[in-house]
């Protein structure tokens, strides 16, 4: 019995974390947020010399073989720097080649992905709202896929694109491929830019293992925007303690306060048991298949809405100067509103777990 | 991460199902036994298998064993699958037996140790008084020598089990000149004479779990004192390295939000079963949520404790992460049980440990989720505990004035 961190996955975390606190902390950070152009592939290039572009890809193909709770490690540390980039959509691009496709789908894809000379992103979400879940899907794809899918990460920067297409499969297009145009959406949260992608005929082909892999690979998305929704709440609650101890009224800061403390004491609660949450989510995805999909959605739906609230909270307490665009705040809270809607809002997956527990 | 127990502890398990399966429930002529003398032998044999008191040095009656918090956290589980007495009840074993192992004198383990694990003795706790709740500190009961005895006059107020309790342990203070927590003593005290009247305080529940003690010139030995003179507020903080988790607590949440899942079921919302309303799913959901964070939380510790990890701030939440969800628990029952909401549930008061039955036992589930968020360190105060321990914000001002 070990439920906590082995000291490989701890080195992980601290690696990726000294990372991002030097390469964009600060007004770095700033720097990307304001932009108007996506800056983050310079960033991208940093982590995947670390390795963390082909965590869960085997070791044949040139990563790192580990597993979706290392991945989600990665996230947590992610999130907490609010880091931006196309983490999460190569991250599942990857793992469902890993996940359902054929040896020469891998053989030619993995290597570069893991590596980070090439991009992946997924493509999951229905125009107009129609849909995340597999059993949503309406694009079209046999030799060609046509339709038009929303909110796709990194879309612009992608090379490979995995589709959720009808009957619940995956195909893989070329970003390049022709029949397909890309246009930037206005998304929130701008350290996680997002594209439209239109698939006029364009020349595809279907993962083999696409229909099994589908609801895994959604699974996976839930665990990493679960994993984090807790760093980005984690995050907020430092930086509202850290005002809390210096923002002085009355004569003294305003943690001596009660009604602070008891704010501050109150998020504390609602974020670090929930770190177990996610944390069994993802071992589960690997080591408990039969409580995995309940767990994802029960993870994401309790992470993603208690980091929307502790970020509503860290604004609360830092008055007027959190409700400023200057304040960094903002970058966390819409980070939240990111992970919240993304691949679902958190009624959409309380009421899948109502269903899955057989109520 | 590893989630089994291991090759190991499957062993331990088995050899724990085949003691129980040949010693609770008593067979033979032990079943013939009044109920308490059996539940004593059962912990007399219990112990000597090494599966109580393992804390606790062998003489003064403990089976003490090495610490490991998985073997005891199996054997815990064990016993409660088979409903099985286990370690016993109250604070005498909660708060008196450690105090005593760690801060005692040689004869006072002899006398009380061996006696309290098996529960033979029953203890209650004489701390809080009618104005000194949170602030305990300030607390007024008093105790002057005369001669070799102990004289005590004052009141204390919460006390569990008083009317049953052989002795108490009590703060009192002994040192009007000193500071305020330099002048407390800590003091054992029979509670069988004349100078002690209980009087039983009932709740809104109907109950009367607790009661006031009044001490007018109880009487107690010089050397029934634990730790020196002027030192009881420091005994009273003696912790020591407990097998003891949250995990309790959580897997009887999880059996609490079973029994919710139940009552929707059977509950009718809009002429059909709650469970299928939209608006009851989310909201069970939501609460499971939060008991299985509680839930692998205690995994957590669990695990830092057998890896000698630091559990973190997150062992500064477990009571008021526990009462939060009890009472998310508690509102969600009042909404499903309708009409049954009018009852009068006075006088269903349910062993501790057992889910809520029926609507007059969710009804005593929801005004006792009250209870649980005032006992032992009210809500208000946790998280004054969890902002300056844990988040390592400034103390209370007031708080320290007055020390």
């Amino acid at each position: 019995m070990d439920f906590g961190l082995s000291e490989e996955q701890e080195l992980l975390q601290a690696t990726v974390r000294q990372f991002v606190g030097r390469e964009c902390s600060g007004t770095k950070l700033r720097e990307h947020f304001e932009s108007e152009e996506d800056r983050s592939p310079l960033l991208w290039r940093g982590l995947a010399e670390l390795g963390v572009a082909g965590l869960v890809v085997p070791e044949q193909h040139g990563g790192a073989g580990l597993a979706l709770l290392d991945l989600a490690l990665v996230a947590e540390v992610l999130g907490h720097g609010a880091l931006p980039g196309p983490f999460l959509g190569h991250s599942l691009a990857t793992l469902a080649l890993v996940l359902a496709g054929s040896p020469e789908q891998q053989r030619r894809w993995l290597p570069r992905l893991a590596a980070g000379e090439g991009l992946g992103s997924v493509a999951l979400a229905e125009e107009d709202g129609g849909g995340w879940q597999p059993e949503e899907w309406a694009a079209k794809a046999e030799t060609t896929a046509s339709g038009v899918k929303a909110w796709v990460p990194a879309a612009a920067a992608a090379d490979l694109l995995v589709v959720g297409v009808a009957g619940g499969r995956l195909a893989l297009v070329e970003r390049g491929a022709k029949g397909v145009t890309v246009e930037p959406m206005a998304g929130a949260d701008r350290t996680r830019r997002a594209g439209r992608v239109a698939f006029d005929a364009a020349p595809c082909e279907l993962l083999p293992g696409g229909a099994a892999a589908a609801p895994r690979l959604r699974d996976a998305a839930l665990v990493l925007l679960a994993a984090d929704a807790f760093g980005g709440a984690s995050r907020c609650l430092e930086l509202s303690v850290e005002y809390a101890k210096t923002r002085e009224q009355f004569g003294v800061t305003i943690g001596h306060f009660q009604a602070l403390k008891h704010q501050l004491a109150n998020m504390a609660l609602e974020i670090e048991p929930s770190r177990a949450l996610y944390w069994f989510a993802a071992h589960a995805f690997g080591a408990l298949p039969a409580e995995a999909e309940r767990a994802a959605a029960l993870a994401k739906a309790h992470l993603t809405e208690a980091y929307m609230q502790a970020a509503r909270d860290t604004v609360e307490v830092h008055g007027g100067i959190g409700f400023t665009w200057e304040c960094d705040v903002q970058i966390w809270f819409k980070r939240a509103l990111f992970d919240r809607a993304f691949c679902g809002a958190p009624a959409v997956h309380r009421e899948r777990a109502a269903r899955l527990a057989g109520w | 991460m590893d989630l089994s127990y291991g090759a190991r502890y499957d062993t331990l398990r088995a050899e724990v199902r085949a003691f129980l399966a040949s010693s609770w429930p008593p067979a033979g002529q032990g079943a013939a036994l009044p109920r308490s003398e059996q539940v004593f032998a059962f912990r007399r044999r219990a112990i000597a298998a090494g599966y109580l008191a393992r804390e606790v040095p062998r003489r003064y009656g403990g089976s003490e064993q090495p610490a490991d918090p998985l073997a005891a956290q199996v054997i815990r589980e064990e016993f409660a699958r088979q409903r099985a007495p286990g370690e016993a009840r109250g604070i005498g074993t909660m708060m008196l037996v450690p105090t005593l192992l760690e801060r005692g004198e040689e004869w006072q383990k002899e006398k009380w140790v061996p006696k309290s694990v098996l529960g033979e003795y029953l203890w209650c706790q004489g701390y809080s008084e009618p104005g000194s709740g949170s602030d305990l500190a300030s607390l007024k009961t008093r105790a002057e020598l005369d001669g070799d005895t102990w004289v005590i006059h004052g009141q204390k107020i919460w006390t569990s089990d008083a009317r049953r309790a052989d002795f108490m342990f009590c703060l009192c203070r002994t040192e009007p000149e000193a500071s305020k927590h330099a002048g407390i003593s800590y003091l054992l005290i029979d509670m069988k004479q004349p100078g002690i009247e209980v009087r039983p305080l009932r709740q809104m529940t109907g109950g009367a779990d607790f009661n006031e003690v009044f001490l007018d010139g109880a009487r107690t030995p010089r050397d029934w004192i634990v730790g020196r003179r002027g030192e009881g507020w420091l005994v009273s903080r003696t912790t020591l390295k407990h097998e003891r988790n949250s995990i309790g607590n959580a897997e009887l949440l999880r059996m609490q939000f079973d029994a919710l899942v139940a009552l929707a079921r059977r509950a009718r919302r809009g002429g059909l079963p709650a469970i299928q309303d939209a608006d009851v799913r989310q909201r069970l959901a939501r609460i499971e949520g939060y008991v299985q964070s509680h839930v692998y939380s205690g995994y957590r510790q669990l695990s830092d404790d057998l890896h000698w990890r630091s559990p973190g701030t997150l062992a500064l939440m477990n009571k008021l992460n526990y009462t939060n969800i009890g009472q998310e628990i508690a509102k969600l029952s009042l909404d499903l049980l309708g009409d049954g909401g009018l009852l009068d549930p006075t006088g269903h008061e349910r062993e501790p440990g057992e889910p809520p039955q029926g609507a007059e036992g969710w009804l005593i589930h929801y005004m006792a989720s009250l209870g649980v968020a005032i006992a032992g360190g009210t809500a208000n105060i946790q998280r004054n505990v969890i902002g300056e321990r844990g988040l390592g914000l400034p103390r209370d001002s007031f708080a320290q004035r007055s020390r």
